[in-house]
């Protein structure tokens, strides 16, 4: 059983027991992580309005081949305010990210919940957590204390994978502190490439974001937005 | 809960609040006194703006220069961009005499003001680069810019201690500047030649600058005038530049 430490005895206790799910901490971070993500979103389009094509490599001029052209209407008046909000919503999601991570490390939040259990491995496991998600099937009691092996795999992705690429292209691109560190552009194989790959690893994470609101509203939208506000939740 | 506890607890957070109030003070003093706060500190995006300029303050040094390409990987097709042709008629007289009578104009806290033709420049030591032009609208291309660097023109005029920008003045109406780490940075040129040919006029001839740590939209064209100064206040909206002044960041490093 994961996450023991959270919930007390929860299997002898009947559906409506309140139970402690979420801590202070991360519910905090959680929604500034929300608010600065969107802030993060918002501007990125802005800022692609005044060059909706990626490239592949070091440069990109117009003229050059691109590697795809975005179905969007070029807009070249939207980047000033977009960069402005795109910069300040950065140094927010960093800054929360970085508490983030650190507390779920050191509380071992990730260990715990995050990283998936030997018997959730198992392929009959595998297969039936697949089937009843795709089936929609209201999932048992367990199931809304712990993650099964798709969230965990899914939240995994996010915050070890995806998150830390967009900072590490977004960085990329900035040209001063490619001036200290050139490896931060070199590892994309170029300043079109990092931005490329920027543009890839958030629309992912937009995905992600996708996913993670629909299963929350198929779960009981109120209950986990309680859970997620007030730390407590009622199976 | 008792009274005790909760005098406690007050005075506790009346503390931590104390504590947290002479930090961001004493931050606020020694940011100012090490030039960590950009000119567009204020408004909504202050923030931002101010935590990207101090951290990159801290983090680049002289030593720090931005990536130099091997002449092969110059693009082949990079046009001008924005201005492409001054609306301004003495500089089109100036433009089909070879600007022979084009003077670049160095004056404000200086020694001495000078007046520079385009053959004195010329003859200051030079440096060539080959460097990555990046439009904070996303291209970017490469091309190789020669020139003479702007601490050889501003040492030219003698720049007196209490200095803290340059600030350039262009013919197509545009303006900008920079804090003094950038001006003296080795890489920024006033550049005079493109790709081994005298610089173009859609690229900002006679005398371009090119600011190599910084987004191109830095990189002035067309510059007529350059003024060293210790404040930016009462120019414009006071944010340092026409583009800041658009709604630009002032400081374009990242």
């Amino acid at each position: 059983m994961a996450d023991c430490a959270a919930r007390p005895a929860m299997a002898s206790q009947g559906i409506d027991t309140i139970v402690p799910r979420h801590s202070a901490l991360i519910r905090l971070t959680h929604w500034i992580n929300a608010i600065s993500f969107l802030m993060l979103l918002v501007s990125g389009v802005a800022i692609l309005l005044a060059q909706p094509a990626l490239f592949w490599g070091e440069t990109g001029f117009f003229g050059d081949p691109s590697l795809i052209n975005l179905p969007m209407a070029q807009n070249e008046a939207q980047s000033g305010w977009g960069r402005s909000l795109h910069f300040l919503g950065a140094w927010i999601w960093i800054l929360n990210g970085g508490i983030y991570v650190l507390s779920g490390l050191l509380t071992l939040h990730f260990h715990r919940d995050f990283l998936p259990e030997r018997n959730q491995l198992a392929w009959r496991t595998l297969r039936e957590v697949l089937s009843n998600q795709l089936l929609f099937k209201r999932p048992n009691i367990e199931e809304f204390y712990t993650y099964n092996i798709i969230q965990r795999l899914a939240y995994l992705t996010a915050t070890f994978l995806l998150a830390p690429l967009t900072i590490l292209s977004g960085l990329a691109m900035s040209p001063g502190l490619v001036a200290v560190v050139p490896a931060l552009v070199e590892v994309f194989g170029g300043h079109q490439s990092a931005r490329t790959v920027h543009f890839f690893a958030m629309s992912l994470l937009v995905v992600f974001l996708i996913v993670h609101v629909a299963m929350v509203s198929l779960r009981g939208f109120l209950p986990r937005m309680r859970a997620m506000i007030t730390g407590r939740t009622s199976a | 809960m008792n009274d005790g506890t909760t005098r406690r607890k007050l005075i506790k957070r009346a503390l931590g609040a104390s504590a947290l109030a002479f930090a961001g003070g004493v931050g606020a003093v020694l940011a100012r006194r090490y030039g960590l706060i950009p000119p567009d500190s204020g408004g909504l995006y202050g923030i931002g703006e101010t935590l990207t300029y101090a951290s990159q303050r801290v983090l680049l040094s002289r030593q720090n220069f931005a990536r130099e390409f091997s002449r092969s990987q110059i693009s082949k097709n990079f046009r001008g961009f924005g201005t492409v042709m001054p609306d301004y008629e003495p500089y089109f007289f100036s433009m089909i005499q070879g600007f022979s009578d084009w003077r670049l104009v160095v004056d404000g806290l200086v020694t001495k003001r000078v007046r520079l033709s385009l053959s004195e420049i010329k003859q200051l030591p030079s440096r060539t680069q080959v460097t990555e032009h990046i439009c904070e609208e996303g291209w970017s291309a490469i091309a190789e810019w020669t020139g003479a660097p702007l601490s050889s023109v501003l040492n030219a005029a003698g720049v007196r201690p209490e200095a803290r920008y340059v600030l350039f003045v262009c013919v197509d109406r545009h303006w900008g500047s920079l804090d003094m780490a950038d001006a003296l940075h080795p890489q920024t040129l006033l550049a005079y030649r493109m790709n081994g040919q005298d610089l173009p006029v859609a690229h900002g001839a006679p005398v371009r600058l090119r600011v190599e740590r910084q987004l191109g939209y830095k990189s002035l064209k067309y510059v007529g005038r350059i003024t060293v100064t210790d404040t930016l206040k009462g120019i414009g909206k006071g944010l340092g530049g026409s583009d800041p002044d658009a709604g630009y960041s002032w400081y374009a490093g990242i």
